[in-house]
């Protein structure tokens, strides 16, 4: 009996091996390449509805700063947005980042062990916080909360000309960066703790044993190894606030117009134009928003490659391939 | 005080080489004290500079408190020992200032969404009702989140599934790379870049009418690189060993990923899957674009406006008034639990199969 299986089960393996291998490396693969035909597609339907538009337009695409986009003849410019888009994402990165590594190292390696884990698990849940909640509590609750902080802006650092204040909702470019900061806050911490908590024990132990403080072991060990997982990160909030239309929808008071201060309101982004214009648009009006759509697209393309290259560039010294 | 217990020292002989092995220490409840004194003296400065706002109070407080860290921790302890607390305290500080605004956005939608979410307000729809008054419900937004979402799961899950098995156990050619690399580009597609691709191929181009599947289409792509890479992660994780040990037995190919690789990393699987879902559950954007809202109930998701939690959230915002804020806000509280229920599931589905050791 014993004698006998084993030839039996080795050739109809063999023969499974190869059907079932074809199959399912077929599977896979096609799927891979599906994925790639979407973003293939993706590129391509923007860009062509998008060239439809930009010939109609009678103003310069790039630089005009008006949004007239169902006149006849059309007359569209994205500077405006173009502004309002880079601005509050750049101010929702810089407020969150740092704040964010510091929960990460916080829940990775200070709190108290039974207060770890279910912080981790609450960031999770915040995490998953949808945006249009944030944009009803940010319209609703951060902005009446926010006249007291501007005008002591204005007091204090009124003279830079960047953060001058009249009064009014605030519904300023400045407030759309802070909800932006508040709502990537969850992603960029959650990514990062998983790469902390990641990093390798026996080199921070090494480095206690050696005497460093655990400061020292965070900025020796942890930190370098948990760099590009950081980047990566703040790289997916960049994205998600790039990209947040419902947010910046609810809470800014859109114009176009380019203002000097950050705490007035007016100003725009991509995203929030086209929520805000879909449904009054026409036909060369959809286009417009479509053309203005592939110009997030392409930023949003520009920003994830580079992050992607600083990861590359990165890796071998990061520690990650340990 | 350690400072005396040094001096003190010569007379004790057995005392010198401790303490030139151990450098001296504040106190263990040191951090506490000065926690305290810094929150004391915050609220006395706030008190008597007669300033209002409670938030200033908290941050004279918390500068304070590093300020006083750092110069009692740098005298006594030392610069290294000082810059560890001074990174100790700035980091409870990140902690704090972080929970306030989160804690603050939960705390509002449950406050003011218990308001009118009843039974009533989850079985009816919006349909002949007037927006000013108060009534109606979500259910027809419910109905249509749950087909648009379940419908993107359909296509993504498994496609994403894939890609990712691909990526880790058969990639390393060019293809490999390319699909990585856009997997990553796909993460940062805004939701309405997403919505604006399915409007122009879908709605414009094919000429179909608005519906809960070209949201579901947008949807889709939007969840589609989130289950890859969360499946990649999860099935790199996967000791090699034990697809060697398998291997080594004559297990084909395909069978030791569908019967050792996949089950090893399930629990995190489906935690990716969920999540995913979570996240698109609450998008808005693409629904706008493709499936217009509406407030009557439409069982038929390939056909003809539907509407979604998201978007009846922001619709009853931009309708501006008392009645409609507070439809508002039950319908997010509805959403963020059911997310939240999601997201909980998820996690008893990874501690459950997680690997016994």
């Amino acid at each position: 009996m014993a004698t006998e299986t084993p030839p039996a089960t080795a050739a109809s393996a063999k023969g499974a091996t190869r059907k079932g291998d074809r199959i399912f490396l077929g599977l896979s693969r096609g799927s891979g390449i599906t994925l790639l035909a979407i973003m293939a597609a993706i590129a391509v339907f923007l860009t062509w509805r998008a060239a439809l538009a930009i010939g109609a337009d009678e103003a310069n695409f790039l630089t005009s700063f008006e949004w007239d986009a169902n006149a006849d003849p059309p007359r569209f410019g994205i500077a405006v947005l173009a502004f309002g888009t880079v601005v509050s994402s750049v101010l929702a990165m810089v407020l969150a980042v740092p704040v964010a590594v510091g929960i990460a190292l916080f829940i990775s390696h200070y709190a108290p062990r039974k207060l770890a884990a279910p912080l981790g698990y609450v960031i999770d849940l915040l995490a998953a916080v949808p945006s249009i909640v944030y944009g009803l509590w940010g319209a609703l609750f951060l902005v009446p909360h926010l006249t007291g902080l501007y005008t002591w802006m204005d007091t204090y650092l009124g003279w830079t000309g960047l953060f001058t204040y009249h009064g009014g909702a605030a519904r300023s470019l400045f407030t759309v960066g802070i909800l932006l900061a508040i709502m990537i806050l969850p992603i960029v911490t959650n990514v990062s703790r998983e790469v902390f908590r990641q990093s390798p024990k026996m080199q921070e132990e090494a480095a206690l044993a050696l005497g460093a403080t655990r400061w020292e072991v965070i900025r020796m060990s942890v930190l370098p190894f948990g760099r590009s997982g950081v980047i990566s990160a703040s790289m997916l909030g960049l994205g998600r606030a790039l990209g947040e239309t419902m947010a910046v929808a609810t809470v800014l008071s859109p114009s176009f117009l380019i203002k000097a201060s950050l705490l007035e309101p007016g100003g725009g982004t991509f995203a929030q134009n086209i929520a805000a214009g879909f449904k009054e648009a026409g036909s060369t009006g959809r286009d417009a928003l479509i053309a203005s759509g592939l110009v997030l697209f392409v930023i949003t393309l520009l920003v994830n490659g580079a992050a992607r290259l600083i990861i590359a560039r990165r890796k071998e010294y990061s520690g990650a391939n340990a | 005080m350690s400072r005396t217990a040094v001096a003190d020292a010569p007379v004790d002989r057995a005392a010198p080489p401790v303490s030139t092995l151990r450098q001296p220490r504040l106190p263990r409840w040191a951090p506490l004290g000065l926690a305290a004194v810094a929150a004391v003296l915050g609220i006395g400065i706030g008190l008597v500079g007669g300033l209002d706002s409670r938030l200033q109070w908290g941050l004279i407080a918390a500068v304070l408190y590093l300020g006083l860290t750092a110069v009692l921790a740098s005298t006594v302890e030392g610069t290294r020992q000082a810059k560890d607390r001074l990174a100790t305290s700035v980091i409870w500080v990140c902690f704090l200032l972080a929970v306030v605004p989160l804690a603050s956005l939960l705390w509002e939608t449950l406050v003011r969404g218990a308001k009118v979410l009843d039974g009533y307000f989850l079985t009816h729809s919006m349909s002949g009702v007037i927006t000013l008054e108060p009534g109606g419900g979500i259910y027809h937004a419910l109905i249509g989140t749950l087909e648009q979402v379940g419908l993107a799961t359909l296509i993504a899950a498994p496609l994403g599934l894939l890609t990712a098995v691909y990526l880790v156990e058969y990639g390393t050619g060019r293809l490999a790379k390319a699909i990585t690399f856009f997997v990553d580009v796909m993460t940062g597609i805004p939701s309405i870049v997403a919505g604006l691709f399915i409007l122009s191929f879908w709605i414009i181009i094919l000429d179909f009418g608005y519906s809960g599947f070209a949201g579901a289409m947008a949807l889709a792509i939007l969840m589609m690189p989130i289950v890859v890479r969360s499946t990649e992660e999860m099935l790199k994780l996967v000791p090699n060993e034990l697809r060697e040990a398998s291997l080594a037995l004559g297990v084909p190919k395909w069978k030791t990923i569908i019967k050792v690789v996949l089950p090893t990393a399930v629990g995190g699987i489906t935690t990716g899957i969920m999540l995913a879902v979570a996240r698109i559950a609450g998008e808005s954007a693409p629904i706008l674009l493709l499936v217009f809202g509406s407030a009557e109930i439409n069982n038929n998701p390939f056909d003809g406006a539907q509407s979604s939690l998201p978007y009846f959230i922001y619709e009853q915002w931009a309708l501006g008034n008392e009645a409609s804020y507070d439809r508002a806000w039950a319908a997010a509280l509805v959403l963020i639990a059911f997310v939240m229920i999601l997201n909980l599931v998820a996690r008893g589905i990874a501690r459950w199969k997680a690997p016994k050791h």
